[in-house]
């Protein structure tokens, strides 16, 4: 009796520790990026780094707009891409292949989430990006003849990160459409809808929570995503104008560049790392506050 | 009870009628024997017009026999009460009826139901059109996570209703019809999860009678209420008898006995006796049936 009493204490002693190990480690590193980056940051002056298009840290020029409009490009494209190749797969995998066949393709999709991204960035870079260069760009040039490309550019980073976070978002977003009682698909039949309108109109509406949860999560893996599209992007340091174009993103920047920078230079990487935090807590926050409206009316 | 009777009312079956389906598809002439087990004393032949003909029916899921040889005949504006105990298949018989059963990948059926003349099992037959003109009410209800305006319109924009007018009419005629429309007309783009069980049931009949079917199949729709909202359920029924036919589960025996005119006594996945609700409650000739109707019977 008391023994127990003796386990069941430690148990929670133990969780505890752990929980605060977990706690202060995150919270050491945000301090800790933060004290190292904002003096960089300040000393360059907030507007200036923010919105200084001209990032040459040998000129001792550190801003970053043009790494910010490179991260915001690929995201926004894989996740143009990704999120209804996503659901759709989603859909498709719930409601209407049948469920053994679609025990083996979540499978096949779930095993995409285990490749690691460099093989990713392999995969582009020997497959996707001649494919830009060889076929894409003359079509783009009987549209704009002035195009050039190497292929390295936002079409082909957000294209791989696109296939990246598919795994994400199928899986959690057909969990969300599995999970919808039956309840309602029968209710829906049953006033003479096909099966199409009961999935539009009924489970996706109902499952909408899960959906957005799976591309919140998709879109923190395209923002953070460093080595695939530090492989694919090109990085080059410019405001982009159009999708064939290189950029350079704000995670692949700092990969690149830690290796070799002088102390000024390592401040603004930290100060680039402050951005990434911030851009991420934003969109997080932005995501849930729409999955919150778009709850509100059916549950209350 | 006559078997003139039945033979008439397959002949006016055959015939076109608004809703009805063109003569020229109506089933083949069938075997007699489903009049044997039917029985029904008041209504005069010219006005007896089968809505349900139903021959020979079994259903297994998987390798159980669920239904064996069902016969049913069902008239036009009639209420049929279906009573039995748990697992004998009341379920399962409705949800032939407006082919529910589809859903569940190994079920198999054979036999024939006949909805208006026509073999809703045949090839080619429209599920959906059945569905629109054979409502469903479930035993739980089950309104969508949508508002209560929603819920109601879901069906008829389903089938092609836009007008903003015409819908704002069919959500207060049927909030009307079952008595809801004073509960909540101030609440109509309010979510119907909000409503009371009983609240949300009555809503879910409202959902059905949008879509203006010909047939409402209830299974068991007072089980989860309390007695005054039972009692509001079925005096709409009674209410609901001149346009619709109605066909409902119950294990609540009173309830069967107030509402219907007609009686089927399920056991074991067959039909042991149908009939008039006031001869089968009054003198039933089968003794399970009055070991059931009695409550002596486990
Ligand atoms: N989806 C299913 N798969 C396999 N067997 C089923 C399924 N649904 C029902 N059955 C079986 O069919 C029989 C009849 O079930 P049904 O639900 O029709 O009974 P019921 O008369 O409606 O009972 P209750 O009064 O409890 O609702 C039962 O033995 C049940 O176990
Ligand atoms: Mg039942």
């Amino acid at each position: 009796m008391r023994q127990n009493r003796f386990v069941e204490k430690s148990i929670e002693k133990l969780l505890f520790v752990a929980a605060a190990i977990a706690t202060i480690s995150v919270a050491l590193i945000t301090i800790f990026v933060f004290r190292s980056g904002l003096p960089a940051m300040s000393g360059y002056g907030f507007a200036n780094f923010l919105f200084g298009a001209d990032w040459s840290p040998g000129n001792g020029e550190y801003g970053i707009l043009a790494l910010t409009a490179g991260t915001l490009a690929v995201t926004f494209l894989a996740l143009l891409i990704g999120i209804p190749t996503g659901v759709c797969c989603a859909v498709f995998l719930a409601e209407i292949l049948p469920k053994r066949a679609a025990a083996v393709f979540k499978f096949a999709i779930e095993l995409l989430a285990g490749i690691p991204s460099v093989v990713y960035g392999f995969f582009g870079l020997i497959v996707i990006v001649p494919i830009i260069s060889e076929h894409v760009l003359p079509l783009w040039q009987r549209v704009n003849p002035d195009a050039q490309t190497t292929g390295l550019s936002i079409l082909a980073g957000g294209f791989i990160l696109a296939v990246m976070i598919l795994p994400t978002i199928v899986s959690i977003s057909e969990n969300a459409i599995s999970s919808v009682p039956q309840d309602y698909r029968e209710a829906s039949l049953a006033v003479g809808a096909n099966k199409r309108e009961t999935i539009v109109r009924v489970l996706i509406p109902a499952a909408k929570s899960g959906i957005l949860a799976s591309i919140i999560l998709g879109m923190g893996r395209a923002i953070g995503e460093t080595m695939a599209v530090m492989v694919l992007t090109g990085n080059v340091a410019m405001l982009p104008k159009g999708i064939l174009d290189p950029v350079a993103t704000l995670t692949g920047t700092i990969a690149m560049e830690m290796s070799y920078a002088g102390p000024t230079h390592q401040e603004a990487l930290f100060g680039v790392g402050i951005v990434l935090f911030v851009i991420i807590l934003i969109l997080n926050l932005a995501a849930q506050a729409i999955a919150r409206k778009m709850g509100a009316v059916g549950r209350e | 009870m006559n078997m003139n009777m039945g033979a008439a009312a397959v002949q006016t079956s055959t015939m076109p009628r608004p809703t009805g389906a063109p003569a020229a598809s109506q089933t083949p002439a069938m075997p007699r024997q489903a009049g044997a087990a039917f029985t029904e004393a008041k209504t005069e032949a010219a006005d007896a017009e089968l809505v349900f003909d139903i021959n020979k029916l079994n259903l297994h899921y998987g390798s159980f026999h669920g239904l064996k040889d069902v016969s049913i005949r069902i008239e036009r504006n009639k209420i049929m009460a279906l009573i039995g105990p748990s697992g004998c298949g009341k379920s399962t018989f409705l949800r032939t009826l407006n082919r529910m059963n589809d859903l569940i990948p190994y079920v198999s059926i054979d036999g024939l139901v006949c909805f208006d003349g026509k073999d809703i099992y045949g090839r080619n037959y429209d599920v959906t059109d059945l569905r629109k003109k054979v409502g469903m009410v479930f035993q739980k209800p089950n309104p969508f996570p949508k508002t209560v305006f929603d819920n109601i319109t879901y069906g008829p924009k389903i089938h092609g209703k836009k007008n903003r007018k015409q819908l704002d009419e069919i959500v207060e005629r049927t909030l009307k019809e079952v008595a809801l429309w004073d509960e909540v007309k101030d609440r109509l783009h309010k979510p119907a999860l909000g409503l009371s069980g009983g609240q949300q049931q009555r809503l879910c009949i409202a959902r059905c009678l949008a879509v203006e079917p010909e047939v409402i199949l209830m299974d068991e729709p007072t089980s989860a209420l309390d007695p005054v909202a039972t009692l509001k359920i079925e005096e709409l029924m009674d209410g609901l008898r001149e346009k619709y036919t109605i066909i409902i589960v119950t294990h609540n025996m009173q309830q069967a006995g107030r509402i219907s005119n007609e009686t089927a006594f399920f056991l074991h996945g067959e039909i042991v006796e149908i009939g008039d609700t006031e001869t089968i409650f009054s003198t039933p000739t089968n003794k399970k049936t009055e070991e059931y109707i009695t409550g002596r019977f486990g």
